[in-house]
């Protein structure tokens, strides 16, 4: 049984339908993309699965239950954890804090959950007592991460972790989410970078404004030549046509 | 704690202690000692009671983010709550005396009709919170300084006289003089009357700070830092608001109770949006978002306007010459000119965010100055 699955999702923001009908389903343990232009409803998917954004239609399954209705606290309790967009660390707090706020809704030691962070990002560690203002972009992406893995969550979603960041930065921000796919953790990634999230992921789908276009493994959908047009530009299909691909 | 709370030094905490410890001792040697009528006490029993509305007023617009403008109207229900429940029995036919000594016929405790001003005040501000803080920041602002003026105008109306004697004042409730000791013949053994507002306001600003480093405290922060981030950390924003919102409102409703005490008598008149201005004042010069500073500027603020520039207001003559300029409003102005100094030039406050224990600890890199 999936881990997740959403069935007809319509969101609307007031006359305009940034969902028009979507059906998709996240299996336990996999790494999930969704791809898409910039006013897709990438990042409205991910809202309404939190519970941040009232859905019109549909219904989103959770590990056999109903959740969409429930508040996000509610959501965020049983397991499903974002990243938003653009990063949204606590500026005027330190990355302690940023952690600890991370752990809010848990009542138990959340010690061995900030020494894990720490493992997983060695440069947190560092500046524990700094402003996450004052972090660089990279650093508050990694602060973005481990404060949703405070939670401990089954389901990590995030929402555009490439943004706005140096490439060497987007490498080591993709080889993360590996070692949280090796950990077990599932995720859903929405991406506009698609040629690196599509590398990474089992399954992944196509957002067109509002509805899911093409679906399947990442590779399928990374030598797809529509895709190849319309996501991962002219550059990297002449890569891929010099790496001996199959596709003109 | 653990092995990342362990980097921080104890010592400053413990100094910081010391020096509040030290102003204590030193308030009460100063009250056995100096004439009660000295301007000294005035000013320290004002700052005392100004400190801690204004930082009621910081726990809301400098940790939670919520611009609210309301504080005069809650410190006006805490007082006449205050007042209301602790005029004696034998004085209530003489201050109520058009409303036939008043619908109220017991005493309370002075210390349970303190926490009574306290709790209706928040109560107040649960009520109004629930519409009103679906609102941000001008809106908000708006939203409860409108609230305080309605406030003002209802405890006036004729028709609610029996219980706070419409728009003519409440006295003869016991002060801060009735703190005093005194001994049978009714001369004072011991002053208590600037102790003892001190010690209440301590009390409720250490309650204050508690809260501000609980994991409430760290919770409103995030909401001030970024509402989308706490509510996708789970952080219930309209509850943390909501409560936020009234404690700070009990606060301020103590505070108002504090400034009854102080004035001796109410009247709702008095409760002008200017008070909470002063207030915002108070919380801006000291820095948004340090305990530390409103009070500190809670006492600078009180002393200047009420002591040190007084002099500004009367004639001059220094021999022959006679200082021109100097007549009664004159103080004002210059009031309103050192505040637009201290916001050109500190624009952060004095203390921005730093706290007394702070100031003891080495220096740590600015934040904005590394990358």
């Amino acid at each position: 049984m999936s881990l997740l699955y959403i069935d007809d999702l319509r969101v609307s923001y007031g006359g305009i339908e940034a969902l028009k009908g979507i059906s998709l389903s996240v299996e336990k343990g996999e790494i999930v993309t969704l791809i898409g232009a910039n006013g897709a409803g990438k990042s409205t998917t991910l809202r309404a699965i939190s519970g941040l954004v009232p859905i019109k239609t549909g219904t989103i399954t959770y590990d056999g239950s109903v959740i969409s209705g429930m508040t996000p606290q509610r959501i965020v309790a049983e397991g499903i954890c974002m990243v938003p967009e653009g990063r949204h660390v606590f500026p005027n707090l330190t990355v302690l804090e940023n952690l600890r706020i991370g752990a809010y809704l848990r009542k138990d030691d959340i010690q061995p959950d900030i020494e894990h962070v720490y493992q997983l990002f060695p440069r947190l560690r560092e500046r524990s007592w700094q402003l996450a203002g004052t972090l660089s972009g990279g650093e508050q992406q990694m602060l973005a991460v481990g404060r949703a893995l405070m939670m401990r969550p089954k389901l990590l979603m995030m929402d555009e972790p490439s943004l706005g960041l140096a490439p060497l930065v987007i490498r080591d921000i993709f080889s993360i989410i590996r070692t949280l796919h090796e950990e077990g953790i599932t995720i859903l990634l929405v991406e506009q970078n698609a040629n690196a999230a599509l590398r990474i992921a089992d399954s992944a789908y196509v957002l067109e404004t509002g509805s899911l276009g093409m679906h399947g493994t990442g590779e399928e959908l990374l030598n797809d030549p529509r895709v190849k047009d319309a996501y991962l530009g002219k550059a990297a299909q002449k890569k891929m046509n010099s790496n001996g691909g199959t596709h003109a | 704690m653990n092995a990342y709370a362990k980097q921080k030094s104890r010592v400053p905490v413990i100094l910081s202690f010391l020096i509040i410890l030290a102003v204590y001792v030193a308030v009460f040697i100063a009250e056995q000692n100096l004439p009660p009528t000295s301007m000294l006490f005035t000013v320290l029993k004002k700052g005392a009671t100004y400190a801690l509305v204004a930082v009621s007023m910081n726990l809301l617009n400098g940790f939670t983010g919520i611009f609210s403008l309301g504080q005069a109207g809650f410190m006006l229900v805490g007082a006449y709550t205050y007042a209301i429940f602790t005029i004696p029995l034998s004085q209530r036919a003489s201050v109520y005396q058009y409303f036939d000594g008043g619908i109220v016929q017991f005493t309370l405790p002075v210390p349970l009709a303190m926490i009574l001003a306290g709790l209706v005040a928040a109560f107040f501000a649960f009520l109004i919170g629930l519409p009103v803080l679906r609102l941000k920041s001008d809106y908000l602002a708006i939203a409860t300084l409108g609230f305080a003026e309605i406030i003002r105008a209802i405890f006036q109306w004729n028709q609610l006289g029996p219980l706070t004697n419409g728009s003519n004042m409440l006295r003869l409730f016991p002060n801060f003089n009735d703190f005093n000791i005194r001994n049978a013949d009714g001369q004072v053994t011991v002053y208590l009357s600037t102790l003892i507002p001190f010690l209440i306001s301590g009390l409720c600003i250490a309650l204050i700070v508690m809260l501000i480093h609980s994991g409430y405290g760290r919770a409103f922060k995030a909401i001030r830092d970024d509402e989308i981030a706490a509510e996708a950390m789970g952080i219930n924003l309209a509850h943390h608001k909501r409560l936020a919102f009234s404690i700070s409102s009990f606060f301020a409703g103590i505070g108002g109770a504090m400034l009854a005490m102080y004035q001796t008598t109410v009247q709702a008149k008095s409760f002008t949006s200017a008070m909470t201005y002063e207030i915002l004042l108070i919380v801006v010069i000291g820095g948004v978002g340090s305990v530390t500073g409103s009070v500190f500027s809670s006492f600078l603020f009180v002393a200047c306007s009420e002591w040190w520039l007084r002099f500004l207001d009367e004639k001059q003559i220094i021999g022959d010459f006679e200082v021109p300029l100097l007549r009664n409003g004159f103080r004002l102005v210059v009031f309103s000119v050192i505040i637009m100094i201290v916001v050109l030039f500190f624009r952060r406050g004095i203390m921005g965010t730093k706290e007394l224990p702070d100031l003891f600890r080495k220096r740590r890199i600015k934040p904005g100055k590394e990358g």
